[in-house]
């Protein structure tokens, strides 16, 4: 059943992003991507980590990408119907690079794959985490003790990403 | 389920590099470089099952940080826009040598 689950999402993720590639209109591009991000959410609970697939929905599907449609909407770019895609020689070099680093990435993953080193060591201390805290409480607490430094940047990041956003988008700020 | 998940996640990166490298409207290239981001998180979490938790932590990190990124290169896109009347990257051409 799991297995079903899993490969209908991977299908379908990857179906969608081709698609966010393909697609001429821009909101097009952007509900592709809505259907990626949440079949990644699906993965996510296939692979147990409930937590991130709620953030994945609520931030990335909900916050994100309507951050995205509201500038498609205020450019008005909604009806550009003719192909973007760039041609020539340029054309030529991305597929021949991205062909290269897809032969990379399959030779790396076949690599690991013969190796077998994927034992369940992490699998099992998070599920022991998961029920001694809790979903939130397992993801929580190693946030706010290894990791509190860094959590506190991403907050300072955050703000200013709000100023510089604000200064940028604002016809005149001074 | 960790070594199909780490090949749909490099699936997935693939097709957001492509994208970034042969579309023009600087909107969709900004959405391939979150699909990149998403490839690289769902690597991330298929292998906390084998490193732990800290892999989903550092998954809350990017995430952050793709926000942060997609408000101020959305902020961006908008001031270019005002000026050039296009979000087409073949027009951006004041710093091309």
């Amino acid at each position: 059943m799991a297995d079903i689950l899993f490969y209908t999402f991977a299908a379908v993720a990857i179906g969608s992003a081709l698609g966010v590639v393909m697609s001429r209109n821009p909101v097009g591009s952007l509900l592709f991507m809505v259907v990626t991000l949440a079949s990644l959410a699906g993965i996510f609970v296939l692979l147990e980590a409930h937590f991130l697939a709620a953030v994945q929905v609520i931030v990335y599907a909900g916050a994100i990408m309507v951050l995205f449609l509201f500038v498609i909407m205020l450019l008005n770019l909604g009806h550009e119907y003719q192909r973007d895609i760039k041609g020539g020689v340029f054309a030529v070099l991305s597929f021949a690079l991205v062909g290269t680093l897809a032969g990379f990435l399959a030779r790396q993953l076949g690599a690991g794959a013969a190796a077998e080193v994927m034992s369940s060591a992490g699998g099992r201390s998070i599920d022991a985490a998961v029920s001694e805290f809790g979903a939130v409480g397992a993801i929580a607490r190693p946030l706010f003790t290894t990791y509190v430094v860094p959590f506190e940047i991403t907050g300072i990041l955050l703000l200013v990403a709000i100023v510089g956003a604000l200064v940028l988008a604002k016809r005149r700020v001074l | 389920m960790i070594t199909p998940s780490l090949i749909v996640s490099a699936l997935i990166f693939v097709v957001g590099t492509l994208g970034v490298l042969v579309r023009r409207n600087a909107i969709i290239m900004f959405l391939c470089i979150e699909l990149q981001l998403n490839a690289v998180n769902l690597a991330f979490v298929a292998l906390s099952r084998v490193w732990g938790i800290e892999a989903q932590v550092f998954v809350f990190f990017v995430m952050t940080v793709a926000a942060a990124e997609a408000a101020v290169g959305l902020a961006i896109i908008i001031s270019i826009f005002r000026h050039y009347e296009t979000v087409n990257v073949d027009n951006f051409n004041l710093l091309k040598w």
